[in-house]
């Protein structure tokens, strides 16, 4: 039975592939997305004007509350009704998990940035160093390392959370899957499959997260 | 585009009964998880072989699998295998899977933080092992873990929104089922965003208050 599912993954592996492609093109895309718009948000976070910062966090608690999929759905079903616009499954995805990345990652930023103790702006400051000194050599660098670990782990969790855009009529890794079991009837073996696919996606991130905290601990 | 308001007050009861199922679901969720979460720990900490290995496997691959993977191998897959499990169960073991991996982390992390010095002063008492676990390490521990326990319970409650796809007739399920038969795309997902409201704010607030209650406890203690 062993050495049948084998062969069957074997054979069907460019079609698997090709919607791997599909799936990491989609993450890598939100990630990168996500983790820019979380960066500015993050800033936002801690800006003086009171607006400001009321509209980073109705964002944030937005997504907080609202589970991934019902604004997937959101922006697959009713943005092209409300702007009378055809948008494809793979950019309300890229939309979507952008969006949700960057509110988990303006959390983050937010975190890591007032973590930091007081004192260290006021000896820097205190040292002479103009604000951009003082951002560049003092509290970036140190906002970075207690950002990192989380930022590692928000990563797989973005990858994780990929896998949701099959519901949405993307071609992505699961849909292959599910076009291959509607073929064969074998479902195990490509359950089996993705299972495993994901988790050596997602574990080399988890321990370099786990590795970063050790490295810098706070 | 016109709103249709009647759509809302007749869908109205259909959504009650669907919020109900997936609270429902979310709180047998929640309860497994934290009785994994705990066996997990005290599993854990048995001096057997491989016992921590074994958990830590555990967790691994629960938490580095997306749920809706682990749902399609219980509901698809496993039938190949001649197990046939109704898609709310194969939902509530696959919230649980998941939830009890973040569950025995939390813990963990609280267990840890229960200083040394406690456990030997329990001992020098005389305390009994079980005493000593019931009433110093357990009290202090759960204490310690309660806000990312808190935190695991709303994630729960919001991964609950993807059961629909093994046909649970949930939330989200729902409300497809509403769009693809009366192509009402906004009302449907106006009455399933207020559902979500409904369900997680309260919690959220609550596990808010209680943040600052332990918060407050722990000044006098």
């Amino acid at each position: 039975m062993v050495d049948n599912s084998l062969e069957l993954l074997l054979k069907n592996l460019p079609l698997l592939l090709d919607g791997l492609i599909s799936t990491l093109t989609i993450a890598l895309a939100s990630v990168i997305l996500g983790l820019l718009l979380g960066c500015v948000v993050g800033i936002a976070h801690l800006s003086r004007s009171s607006a400001v910062r009321t509209a980073a966090k109705i964002y944030l608690e937005a997504f907080r509350i609202i589970p991934v999929i019902v604004w997937l759905f959101v922006a697959f079903f009713a943005i092209p009704i409300a702007f009378n616009l055809t948008i494809s499954g793979e950019t309300a995805a890229i939309l979507i998990l952008s969006l949700w990345g960057g509110a988990e990652m303006s959390d983050l930023v937010r975190g890591a940035l007032t973590s930091i103790p007081v004192a260290q702006f006021e000896a820097g400051r205190a040292l002479g160093l103009s604000e951009i000194q003082l951002y560049r050599q003092i509290i970036i660098p140190q906002a970075i390392r207690r950002l990192l670990p989380g930022a590692v782990n928000l990563i797989t969790r973005m990858i994780k959370t990929t896998s949701l855009v099959v519901l949405v009529g993307v071609v992505d890794v699961v849909k292959r899957a599910q076009q291959i079991i509607e073929r064969t009837h074998e479902a195990l073996p490509l359950y089996a499959f993705l299972f495993v696919l994901f988790f050596i996606l997602c574990y080399p991130l988890s321990l370099l997260s786990r590795w970063l905290e050790r490295k810098w601990p706070t | 585009m016109v709103f249709d308001l009647s759509f809302l007050t007749r869908h109205l009861p259909d959504f009650e009964r669907a919020l109900l199922l997936t609270v429902g679901l979310g709180v047998a969720a929640i309860v497994g998880s934290l009785v994994v979460g705990l066996l997990g720990n005290a599993f854990r900490n048995l001096p057997l072989p491989g016992a921590r290995l074994a958990v830590r496997s555990y967790v691994e691959l629960a938490r580095n699998t997306p749920l809706l993977v682990q749902l399609f191998f219980l509901y698809f897959g496993l039938p190949s295998l001649g197990i046939h499990w109704s898609g709310l169960t194969c939902a509530i073991l696959g919230l649980t899977f998941l939830g009890g991996s973040y569950m025995i982390e939390s813990i963990r992390a609280g267990l840890d933080a229960v200083k040394k010095e406690q456990i030997e002063a329990g001992l020098s008492l005389g305390l009994s092992r079980f005493q000593l676990v019931r009433h110093v390490i357990l009290p202090q521990a759960l204490a310690t873990a309660l806000p990312g326990v808190a935190a695991n319970c709303i994630f729960l409650l919001k991964e609950t929104s993807i059961v629909g796809i093994i046909a649970v007739p949930d939330l989200m399920h729902l409300t497809l089922g509403l769009i693809g038969l009366y192509y009402k795309t906004y009302e449907s997902l106006l009455l399933l965003t207020l559902a979500y409201l409904l369900m997680i704010l309260p919690a959220s607030w609550a596990l808010a208050r209680l943040e600052r209650r332990l918060r407050y406890g722990r000044q006098f203690a």
